[in-house]
């Protein structure tokens, strides 16, 4: 298991819903994935209602993240290698 | 040995997947749906947080009720890397993350799927799932009656 909470990561939504998460993504992110439950990312396998959107802005990889007392975080990472291998995973 | 190395092999298993223990109806109902299903001859898994998890430990500290115990996010990583799976899968909801949870779980494992809703805003949590489940809900907060008499009549351990 990954640890996202060890990550340089900055909060982009706290407290949201999951679908108004997906929202957001879809509305402010002209590049975007959707992938399933479970899907791995920075190690981490992502918790979530299918499709599962997921951002790519530049090096920036904007992901929900769900914890059970906490709700759905967008949280906006910087990683060129991540934000390549999903660009490469979009293509396929 | 070989009778019960067999029985170990072919018992069925049941996971609970357990929310954040916010609302107190939770503990109690775990509690009470890991009795029904070892009864039934299930072998009961418990999944949670710290915090949802040392609720049960501390209230049934000789592990009469309690057996196997996972961390959530162990349990995800089992079951998406297809090194673990159940045959029922018990979600606890009560609020937007656990439909995340449960969906997470429909999507990931072959388990029969059931959606435990209560809490203030049990309906509505209803009203939003729409991927396969059986929802057992009811607005139990404090009071654990309503929502185990809605488990009585569903009674996933006979499944």
């Amino acid at each position: 298991m990954g640890c996202v909470e060890s990550l340089p990561y900055e909060v982009i939504l706290r407290g949201s819903s999951f679908k108004e998460s997906r929202d957001y993504v879809k509305e402010h992110f002209k590049e975007f994935i959707n992938v399933k439950p479970g899907f791995k990312i920075f190690d981490t396998h992502i918790i979530g209602i299918p499709p599962i959107a997921i951002g790519l802005d530049g090096d920036f990889v904007i992901f929900p993240y769900t914890k059970p007392c906490h709700g759905t975080f967008l949280l906006r990472v910087e990683d060129p290698e991540e934000a390549k291998r999903l660009r490469a995973r979009k293509q396929e | 040995m070989i009778a019960l190395a067999v029985e170990e092999k072919t018992q069925r298993s049941a996971l609970l997947v357990l929310g954040c223990p916010q609302v107190p109806v939770q503990t109690s109902i775990a509690l009470y749906l890991i009795h029904r299903l070892t009864q039934a001859g299930f072998k009961p898994v418990v999944a949670g947080n710290r915090s949802a998890v040392t609720l049960l430990v501390v209230a049934d500290p000789k592990r009469y009720y309690l057996g196997e115990v996972l961390d959530l996010d162990r349990a995800i990583d089992l079951i998406t890397e297809k090194k673990r799976d159940f045959d029922l899968c018990f979600v606890f909801i009560h609020n937007d993350a656990g439909i995340s949870y449960a969906a997470t779980m429909g999507a990931i494992s072959k388990a029969r799927l059931y959606a435990i809703i209560y809490g203030e805003h049990y309906d509505q949590i209803v009203s939003s799932i729409d991927f396969p489940c059986q929802n057992i809900a009811a607005k139990s907060i404090h009071n654990p009656m309503p929502l185990k008499k809605m488990l009585d009549e569903v009674a996933p351990w006979g499944a």
